[in-house]
Order: C-alpha cells, then structure tokens, then sequence
C-alpha cells in the first residue's frame, strides 16, 4: 500500500501520531487499527448504526464516515476514554446491572449515546430517550433494558443530586 | 430464626454477566478486535450474477499490485472443494459455474484492506451469463434444468396422519407469504488464522456458533487431519443463526497456510449479507377444517421453502416447518406436503425459529379465519383447541413436554391493555414517526394473537450432544467447554450452576476453543438444555468424588453428605466444612457428555418421534395503523412464555424482549429484497431494522413448570420469543384496517392499496 501520510490527532486528550497511513482511512479504521483503540465497532460502514460512535469536539458522530485525517484540529473522545481510572460510570455500570448487555457489539457506542443524551438532557423523558437512542442499532436486547439503564442512571443522579 | 447470608449468584438469580464489564468499557475483544504483528488482511471476490458460466479467471493484474501476497481460487483448495453442514454441496469457491450472486470466486491476502479491494478489482473473471433459476415453482415442477448436480429439489416430505377424508362444516384456506429475513448481527463475520510454523496446521480465531462442525468442516476442505486444524472462540457480536454455516473459515485458513503469515479476515456489512444464510422465504397454503365450535377436524397444507443455491440446513427447515403445521393445537387429521428448493436465490438456512417462524405465520393466520368463521374470538378459538401434555401430534408423536398453552393464553389475555392513543399525541407515537406524515384522526388501533410451539435440540436422529468439564481445586471452579457464547449468556449460567451443584463462589470458565469435545451448536434454543446438562453432569460428579473424600476423611457414609450453601454437611449429623476447606491442595476433575433422549427419521408419511421436547409461548399484540399511508407502531406486545424453570430471570427478559424485536422486524419492516436472483437492499440503510423508537413496551409473564426431561428443568428460551409475535402483529393491523393480508413483513401497498 503506497501511503505517506503524517498527521496528529488528539484523542481522549493525548496527542497521537499517525504516521504512513492512507489518507482514505477513516477515523473509525484509525482509532481502531493504527492507535490500538477497538472500543468503537464497525457494523454498517454507513453511520446507520452508531456502533462506532465517538464524540468530535464535544458533538457525537459516526466515526465510519469521518475521514481521519479531517479530524486533525478536534478533540476525540472515545469510549476508552470515558473511564481513565479503569472504573465503569455511571452509565456503564448501569448496563451491566440492568442486563442491558447481550452480545455486546453495540454497547460501546450506545454507551457512548446514553452519556450524550444525559450530558444534553439530564431528565429526557421516554420519547426522547427513543429518539436520541434510534441512531444507535441493538439486534440482542430490544432495547428494553437499555431504557431501563437509561432510567437507573437518571434516578440516582437526581437522588445525588437532591 | 434467621441466617444472614450474602447473595450468591445461584440459579434462579438475575446473575451478571461475567463480560459485562469488558463489554461497556470497549474491552472484549470481538474477533474483528483481533490483531498479530506481521498480520495480513484478506477479502473475497465474489460473482455478480446469480447465475452464470466461469469462462475464464485472469489474475495477472492483481498480482502487479505492490502489497498483495496470495491469490488463491478453487485451483488452490487442497481437500474437499465443497462443504455444508448436510450435504456437502457448496463450493469453497466457484469453479466453472457460480449459482447466485456473491459467491466466492477467489480470495486474496495482502498488506491492507485497501490493497485487498484495488487487486479484487484486477482481477478479470470472463463470465457467460445464464438464465437465472428463481421460481420455486419451477423448481418442484421440474421445468428448469438442473442448476446443480445435485438437483434443483433438495427435499420433499409428505405428512398423511388419522383420515385424509375427514372434513367438517367449516373449512378457511389462505395462501400466506413469509420474506426472506436477514439476521443482521451487529458484529459481521471474522477470523485470524495463524499457520502452524511446519505449513501442516492452522489456528483459527473465529466467530461462530459451533467450533467443532466448523472444525470437521475446514479440516476436510484443507485436507488436513481434524487435530492440525484448532479453532478458538473469538468474541462473538451476535449469531441468530446465521453462524451455524461455514463462511470465511476455510478461506482465511486457506490464505495463513499459503502465506505462512496470520490473515485475518472480516466482511463489511454489504458482503456480510452475501457471506452468510438468511431465513427461507416460504410460500404456504393452509386449508382447515373445522366443527361449529371452532375445534380443528383436519389440516391441509403445502409448503415451499426456496432454499437457494445450495443445501445448508433447507432439509431440517422444511421438517421443523410441516411438523409445526398444527401449532400449538390438537388435530387428529393431517395431509401436508412440504418442499425446500435449490434456485439461484440467495442460499437460506438457519435463522432463529428454525421452520417453524413461517409455519405459525400461516397456522395463526388460519385460526383467526376459523374464529370468524365460527362467530368465536381470537382467544377463545384458541383456546378451544389448546394442545395438553399426551397429546398426539400430527408426526404421531406424543407430546411428553409439560405444555401449559392454555394457562399461556389465559395469562397472556389477562395482562391489562395500553391505554388508548392520546388526542393530542407527540408525532413521534404516530405511525411513521417524526416528519408529521400520520394524523391522528386517521389512526386505527388493532388487536392481534399469535399462539406457538417450537421444537428444542436437533430432530430426525441427530444425537447433538455437549462436552464440559469441572475442576475444582482449593475452593475454585474452572468449567470447559466448546460452548459459543454469541450474547446469549452461557457464561453467566455455567457458573451458576457450579455454584448451585458445588457450594463454591468463585468459578470461572476457561477459553471456549476446540481442546474438548464438541457441545453442538448455539442454536435451536439448546445450550441451556444441552450444554447445562453437560456442566450440571461434570458438577455433580465432582460433588460425588468430593464427598466420597469427606467421608473417607470423617469416616462418615459420603450418602450422608450434602451441599448447604458453601459448605459440605452431614445431614444427620454435626460435621459441617466449608467446601474451600475441603479442597484444600486437592484437585478433583470431571468431564461429562450430555445427550439427550434419541429421536427418529419420519418415515415416508412423515411419521415418527422426530423431535426431542418442545416450548410453546402465547403473544397479543396492540397496534396503530394509518390506512391511507399503509404504516404501521406496534405499542405493546403481552406475552408469557412457557420457560420451564427461570434459571436467571434477566437473560430471560433480555431473550424475549430481543426476539419480540426480530419478530417485529419480520411483521412490518425487514425483507432482503431479491430481484432476479440480484439482492437490492445489501446494506443498513436499505434493509431496514427496528430501532429504539420502533421497540414496543413489552408486558413479560413466564409461567415456570419445571419439565422434568430437561436436566435443569428449565426449557430453551431463545426462540420462542420470535415466533409468534409475528403472526400477533401482523392479525393486529388485520383487525386494525379490516383486509386480508397474506403476507409478512406488511409492506405499506399491504394495508393502503
């Protein structure tokens, strides 16, 4: 593969490298094969599942349609950087707990989505728990004990917080 | 009086998922995770016709390509140039003909994706297209010429039980229609190969729902001795069935051997569609007759399975299909012809529900045309004709499984319905959803039921039977086994019940790889039945040879001798040591095979004890339909399920929320759309999927009658879930817009036009 390109990117905060790659790649095939972060899936390679998702300067993206070497000058954020302390949120705690984990292909990124969602809307109500989840694709659970993390989370950061 | 005692994850106890943890941080490695230094990437060329002539392979271009280090075709397959998991009738690539579109022509390996994708575009394959076999009718009739050596029926089976003659006063027919399905796992297929360092043997890290056929498999096609081909449970991202057939396992071994380099392999999302089997599309007709009250007299019925280019398991579909003609109902007439078809469709094998998802669609159908016809209810129809344990099916077998279908549909009835559509709703509640296409006032809500049963384990004689083994060593279990966990949740359960069995807490399980004897498949809703009973049995005798060394120690008869909670007790008398003590330094290690009872071939009328148990579920589905749009919101699915015993009640929540999801999909939105043998819809945002907003509220009951043939009690929950709630929604927009509609999944031209 002929390739000569040379780049940084920031991710969870650190300055990477990345060096000889094709300029095609995308930030997904990056993250995941050049800088040794798997935690962001590749299911539909078209941003209709959200198995990938990854936060560009604070906004949530697919990071299957985001060319890497277009993120030069944004912060990424990663589902491997949501825990630096090896420690499980809230969020990620409360998959585990409410059984919301099956096969678990499309739980980084729905993770990833739950944290997005309450970081925009700390008490979204059902619907908009729907709808800001309907990007995110789940073949395992139907969803139902995902909601049901969604909810134990906002419970008891409305209990810490009262 | 009362002992405080910490929970232990028993069962019977929503117990976590032991990957869990690694699963929410991003942690588990998937197989598509996997890496090696020097690794090479491989890809698969594939035909773009459904059916054509090879008339010549040019690979010269690719080869000039810089990074590209293997090139291999039928030319290079060193054993057997076919395999399937029946009949072996499926090329590893396409020689001199391909039969459907995406079938493998070659494979290459080199230094990146990319490069894999500039030298699959070299490569210049000289095609004479033919005439595409796509009418199963054709198939059967016999009008089109062989499109295979093997022939263009793959299996004809006939069912003639009690008195072809016998009729009654009420006779319905109906012509019903199921699309073919896609799995859609979320995580598509992959496998590192490393090539042993002698060029003699292969490790394989593969996603898959049974190493040990997938093993048997390769071994043949490589030409290699069954022990020089090892193969390593990768994370797996999903199955549903669409695992069970061999897709880059023996190409990515193939492609390690050649380059004496580790390949991996993983498809994208369009390839995965062409990569792997999909659920039969099925033609079925159905006429019952019936007396005044409703009670079934006899059943008539054809069904077609196309099962595409090549065999897979269409045999054993078409079997669990016209053996579940009857559904979960008492019938002591039957005359039914069953059919599965080579054509050049897509290949179709197993998807969860086996047969028997397009065999209710039809009976569920029927038995709202018999309640109609009868003046009765949809509940009371079936109800009327609820199967009991003892009964007789229409295979002459008897049902020995504890069959709770009218407790099921009581129960399932008595859960309250949703509240009405509100006045004033949020667009989002709407059919279609956002973009304010529906209007309230045009909404109409329906109700609909679907009632099932399903076979569990392998029929006609297979005995699919599980491997474990239990050590226990210093107070600590390591279980063994060839189980793929694909999410299911085997992981969590097998340590449970070496807890339950053992008294100990701390237990864990081993690498899931082929360095023990097979445990079948993780499919037909088996591994909690099969592979339970093989680490239930290896539990239970190390229990016997840790209480034969208690009772040598204390002198006491090791009968005596029980598991409470952690400890060993003498039950009539005071010795009591905690089973960690008593394994101090000593390691005590068992394995067991589980089989199950053995089952028969169905003879030529289709008679025979073929399956080994069964489980039956009841749903009602509630739905809002617009009419004029033809689009359609499921708002709640009822259901309970017959689960024998609850051995951990969230994994059971977590199945039947799961399936209700897939059954949804079948009922109003997921159809692989074939043109011609071509697939139209090979992607994400063509083949539509239920998403958050589409997932209905779910009201769960489980009715627990623990089935004594089952080594725990407890039944297979898997499937169930998907069967019948395909069938509800679909009587539920029937009810909701008063038409006849045959077909699933309802497309919006269904309901409006």
């Amino acid at each position: 593969m002929s390739s000569a390109e040379f780049y940084t990117l920031k991710v969870n905060g650190v300055e990477r490298q990345v060096s000889d790659a094709w300029v095609g790649e995308s930030l997904l095939y990056v993250l995941r094969e050049r800088l040794g972060l798997p935690g962001a899936k590749g299911a539909c390679e078209q941003g209709e599942c959200g198995s990938c998702t990854v936060f560009l300067d604070g906004a949530s993206v697919c990071s299957c349609l985001v060319l890497a070497a277009s993120a030069v000058e944004c912060e990424i954020a990663t589902v491997e950087g949501l825990n630096p302390d090896g420690t499980l949120t809230d969020v990620q705690e409360a998959f585990v707990t409410e059984g919301a984990v099956q096969c678990g292909f499309c739980t980084p990124g729905l993770v990833m989505a739950v944290h997005h969602l309450l970081e925009e809307n700390p008490q979204p109500s059902e619907l908009q728990v729907k709808e800001a989840l309907s990007g995110n694709i789940c073949r395992c659970t139907g969803y139902g004990r995902i909601f049901a993390a969604v909810e134990t989370v906002v419970n008891r950061r409305n209990g810490a917080s009262s | 009086m009362s002992t405080l005692k910490t929970r232990r994850d028993v069962l019977g106890t929503s117990a976590l998922r032991p990957d869990g943890a690694a699963k929410v941080k991003g942690d588990f490695a998937f197989t598509s995770d996997l890496n090696a230094e020097n690794m090479l990437w491989g890809a698969t060329l594939r035909s773009p016709h459904a059916h054509a002539r090879i008339l010549g392979i040019d690979l010269s271009a690719a080869w000039q390509i810089a990074g590209v280090e293997a090139i291999v075709t039928a030319d290079d397959v060193p054993g057997l140039p076919t395999y399937g998991l029946i009949s072996q009738d499926q090329p590893v690539f396409a020689r001199d003909v391909v039969r459907y579109m995406g079938e493998p022509i070659a494979a290459v390996a080199a230094d990146h994706p990319e490069t894999c994708r500039r030298a699959l575009a070299a490569i210049r394959v000289e095609f004479e297209v033919l005439p595409a076999l796509t009418d199963a009718e054709e198939a059967i009739a016999g009008t089109f010429a062989p499109i295979h050596p093997d022939g263009n029926l793959i299996r004809h089976q006939r069912i003639v039980h009690g008195d072809p003659e016998a009729t009654g006063p009420i006779v319905v027919e109906g012509t019903y229609e199921v699309g073919m399905q896609d799995q859609a796992f979320l995580g598509t297929e992959a496998a590192l190969g490393f090539p042993d360092h002698d060029g003699h043997g292969v490790e394989v890290h593969v996603a898959t729902q049974w190493l040990h056929e997938d093993q048997k498999q390769m071994a043949a096609c490589l030409g290699l001795e069954a022990n020089r081909v090892r193969l390593v449970l990768g994370g797996v991202g999903g199955a549903f069935g669409a695992r069970e057939d061999i897709s880059l396992q023996v190409h990515t071994a193939l492609l390690a051997l050649r380059t004496g380099r580790p390949v991996k392999m993983q498809y994208g999302r369009e390839e995965s569609f062409f990569g792997h089997v999909h659920r039969h599309p099925a033609k079925i007709w159905m006429r019952h007759h019936a007396d005044n009250d409703g009670r079934i007299i006899k059943i008539e019925a054809r069904f077609v399975f196309d099962g595409g280019a090549y065999a897979s398991t269409s045999s054993a579909v078409l079997i669990n299909g016209v053996t579940h003609t009857q559904g979960p109902y008492r019938c002591a007439n039957a005359v039914v012809d069953g059919y599965a078809v080579r054509t050049n469709n897509p290949p179709c094998g197993a998807m969860r529900g086996f047969g028997v998802v397009q065999a209710c669609f039809a009976h569920e159908g029927q038995m709202d045309k018999i309640a109609a016809a009868a003046g009765l209810d949809p509940v009371t129809v079936r109800l009327v004709n609820a199967m009991t344990t003892g009964d007789t099916l229409i295979t002459g077998q008897v049902v020995e499984s504890v069959a709770p279908v009218e407790r099921l549909i009581r129960e399932t009835d008595s859960i309250p319905m949703p509240p009405p559509l509100s006045e004033t709703p949020d667009e989002l509640e709407l059919p279609g959803g956002s973009g304010i296409t529906s209007e309230r006032r045009h909404i109409r809500r329906g109700v609909g039921w679907g009632v099932s049963i399903k076979n569990l384990m392998y029929s006609e004689g297979f005995d699919d039977y599980s491997t474990a083994r239990c050590t226990l060593t210093d107070g600590k279990v390591t279980l063994k086994f060839a189980t793929s966990e694909v999410g299911q949740g085997f992981v969590t359960l097998a340590p449970q019940i070496a807890r339950s069995v053992l008294g100990v807490d701390d237990v864990v399980c081993d690498t899931i790889d082929t360095n023990i004897g097979s445990a079948g498949s993780t499919s037909a809703s088996r591994q909690t039945w099969m592979s339970g009973g093989a680490v239930d049995g290896a539990c239970r005798l190390v229990r016997e040879r840790l209480f034969e060394r208690v009772g040598a120690e204390h002198g006491i008869d090791p009968i005596r001798l029980a598991i409470d909670d952690t400890d060993v007790v003498d039950t009539v008398g005071t010795l009591r040591i905690s089973v960690k003590d008593a394994t101090a330094g000593v390691t005590i290690s068992e394995e067991f095979e589980h089989h199950h009872r053995p089952t028969e071939d169905l003879d030529e009328n289709g008679q025979g004890n073929c399956h080994v148990a069964f489980a039956f579920v009841a749903h009602r589905a509630v739905v809002d339909v617009d009419p004029d749009l033809g689009l359609v919101k499921v708002v709640q699915i009822a259901t309970t399920q017959d689960v024998g015993r609850a051995l951990n009640p969230l994994s059971v929540l977590g199945q039947i929320e799961g399936g209700i999801a897939q059954g949804l999909g079948l009922a109003v939105m997921e159809e692989i759309i074939v043109d011609n043998g071509r697939v139209r819809n090979p992607s994400f945002t063509d083949y539509l999927l239920p998403t958050a907003l589409d997932a209905p509220d779910v009201v769960a009951r489980l009715v627990e009658e623990p089935d004594p043939q089952a080594p725990l009690g407890a039944k297979g929950v898997g499937e169930p879930p998907c069967i019948s709630v395909t069938p509800a929604i679909v009587a539920a927009i029937r009810n909701a817009v008063g038409r006849d509609i045959p077909r699933c999944p309802v497309r919006p031209q269904d309901i409006c036009l």
